[in-house]
């Protein structure tokens, strides 16, 4: 069973963190994998950078910016993961924009990927229709599972239907926005996760864009198995040793 | 069905276009998918445009025959003056449209990208004339050489937000002008310049813009007998006035489409903004098409001494024409395009903006029959690239 599923079958509270790779330091990527696994997290979301991340918020864009000018590429990024699963064994996702991913070569990217044990993708520009199309099969051969988003302004048929062609767990966008910290959900997010868990999905969810701190991990949990927290933790890489990251994740898990 | 060069119902052109979108954005582009056709099609809607078009913009504008450059160059030469609408450029029949649309799907706010200013001052008028609110995103480096635009449009009533992200240049203004969009999806329309961006968005803008062929086979017909032109020619950047002036012709293959893009200091030099020639096919603002970008996918800064022309993409559609070689595509160095803009205004008292400069210096690339019949897209007025025009030529 790929392990994204083994994690959402066994595990609630499931905490997910994203990080840009790249950023701070071009070949921080292992360490601050390996480091985020010995530490209460769940899942780790490997940004592969692009020059224009239109769903992003400003800490992010920042980051990848960053990432870009030390040199970080798509071919880098196997590289540096080649190695990874004889050291740990979390689940392990790419998320990136699919523009660096089509120049790579989709068929090629799939494969490293495979090769390096990445369980699966987030790509948020590339739609649930076109994905069905066009690639499906491809991700299916190479093991991968695809994530896809949810906004608050998605319809109830387009969930289901996202609902239908998912095989990891739905990413549930916390509310109108890109990327980036809130200090707490209010009440339109909060009718909007109950909204959701009443349709009795197939597919889990965890919800992404907005949590920062404790508080709303919590919130986010309540209404889902887990949570996915991005800016947040690419703030604390900004000021923070990679050494120090458990102060960050405990902090979290309180 | 025959082969066409306009867009199909899954919204590619041949193999460009679609739409992709983070999904943050889908409600919107499918609710703009599955209704703009209708609208725009309301009798109601349509006599509103055309009163507009005619009374606000001052359409029709004139097909000149340019009669001292067509002695100069020994063939038949005629100027459809786009650069005698309303705030000096065609964008404003685009933003006529989008606004009148806006308006329908009860939007409140407008927000809008601009590179050099000139679409942002067409949405910004549209706005005032609307009572809307109205958002420009516009990159910090622009926001500073382009200062006279940013001028207007304050005054206009527009915000003016810098885009500090990236190159912080039109694609990072349309960046920002998306992200705005996916954190205010209820009450926002996005109002996009050209035709770029998620389908159906290069099919909608190319609509609002045909007019300007439309009204070309009409005048034609008057003056030589026929609809139809033996080459239509038009600046590349994004696409939007080639887009309009060839919309009619598009299937009509005994037309020539001649596209020119900005090669600003040369094709090989680093610093151009020749899509077709320099770009790939990738993604760009949810657009399958060719663009600009590095061997690993990371989109690049284009360059050209127009700023209309420097956009590190170009439409779908003539993405296709490119491809499919419908169009032929003639890159244009910022020399000739400078010398090309002090000839229109000595031989026809026309000044043109540095983008529709590019257009002319054709002229000097192509030898055209006696008999043959031109119609170039005289797309802006040169007011906006005065100081550029002054530094260049020590004026």
């Amino acid at each position: 069973m790929n392990r994204i599923n083994k994690i959402l079958e066994e595990k609630n509270n499931i905490l997910s963190i994203y990080f840009t790779a790249g950023f701070p330091e071009i070949e921080d990527t292992e360490k601050i994998i390996l480091k985020l696994s010995e530490c209460d997290v769940d899942m780790v979301e490997i940004g592969l950078p692009f020059s224009d991340p239109l769903a992003d918020g400003p800490t992010i864009q920042e980051s990848s910016t960053i990432a870009l000018n030390n040199g970080m590429n798509t071919k880098k990024l196997f590289i540096q993961l080649k190695n990874i699963r004889k050291k740990t064994n979390i689940p392990l996702i790419i998320m990136g924009y699919f523009n660096p991913i089509l120049q790579f070569g989709i068929e090629n990217f799939c494969e490293e990927c495979e090769l390096a044990g990445i369980d699966g993708l987030i790509i948020p520009d590339l739609p649930v229709d076109v994905f069905k199309e066009n690639y499906q099969s491809l991700f299916n051969k190479h093991k991968l599972l695809n994530m896809f988003l949810i906004s608050p302004q998605t319809s109830d048929e387009r969930i289901r239907f996202i609902d239908k062609v998912s095989n990891g767990f739905i990413y549930m966008v916390s509310s109108f926005s890109i990327t980036g910290a809130v200090n707490s959900f209010g009440k339109n997010q909060i009718d909007y996760f109950k909204r959701i868990n009443k349709m009795n999905l197939k597919s889990k969810l965890l919800i992404g864009f907005g949590i920062s701190n404790k508080d709303t991990f919590n919130d986010a949990v309540s209404y889902s198995k887990g949570a996915i927290i991005g800016s947040a933790f690419i703030k604390f890489l900004k000021t923070n040793k990679i050494e120090n990251i458990k102060n960050f994740i405990d902090q979290i898990r309180g | 069905m025959s082969k066409t060069y306009n867009v199909n119902e899954k919204g590619y052109y041949g193999d460009f276009g679609g739409a992709y979108i983070p999904e943050m954005m889908y409600a919107n582009i499918e609710e703009l998918r599955t209704k703009y056709l209708k609208i725009c099609s309301e009798e109601k809607f349509q006599k509103e445009f055309n009163d507009l078009l005619k009374q606000y913009v001052g359409r029709p504008t004139p097909l000149y025959f340019a009669e001292r450059l067509s002695h100069t160059y020994n063939t038949k030469i005629y100027l459809k003056r786009e650069d005698l609408c309303h705030t000096g450029a065609h964008k404003i029949n685009n933003t006529i449209g989008q606004i009148l649309l806006a308006k329908r799907l009860g939007k409140t706010r407008i927000i809008a990208e601009t590179g050099a200013g000139q679409h942002g001052v067409a949405t910004a008028t549209v706005c005032a004339l609307m009572g809307i609110k109205c958002i420009i995103y516009m990159g910090e480096i622009d926001i500073s050489r382009q200062a006279p635009n940013v001028a207007r449009m304050k005054m206009l009533g527009a915000e003016v937000k810098p885009a500090i992200s990236g190159s912080k240049t039109l694609k990072d203004a349309t960046n920002e002008a998306i992200r705005d969009w996916i954190n205010n999806p209820i009450d926002t329309h996005y109002i996009i310049g050209s035709v770029v961006g998620p389908h159906p968005y290069p099919d909608m803008v190319a609509r609002f813009q045909s007019i300007i062929g439309v009204e070309v086979m009409d005048q034609l017909k008057k003056t030589e007998g026929t609809e139809n032109p033996d080459y239509v020619i038009a600046c590349v950047g994004g696409g939007s006035n080639a887009a309009g002036l060839f919309y009619p012709y598009l299937d009509n293959e005994n037309v020539k489409i001649i596209c020119v893009e900005a090669a600003g200091k040369g094709i090989d030099t680093g610093k151009s903004a020749a899509t077709s020639i320099l770009g790939k096919e990738g993604i760009i603002h949810g657009s399958k098409t060719l663009l600009m970008q590095s061997f690993d996918g990371q989109i690049t800064e284009p360059y050209s001494i127009s700023a209309g022309l420097d956009y590190p993409g170009v439409g779908p559609m003539h993405a296709n024409l490119f491809k499919t070689k419908r169009g032929e595509f003639i890159s244009i160095n910022d020399k000739e395009a400078m010398e090309w803009g002090l000839n229109l205004s000595r031989l026809e008292g026309i000044i043109p903006a540095i983008e529709t400069s590019h257009a002319f210096a054709v002229l000097d690339k192509k030898k055209f029959k006696k008999d043959d019949v031109l119609v170039f897209n005289c797309s802006g007025r040169g007011d906006k690239d005065l100081d550029t025009y002054i530094d260049y030529f020590k004026l």
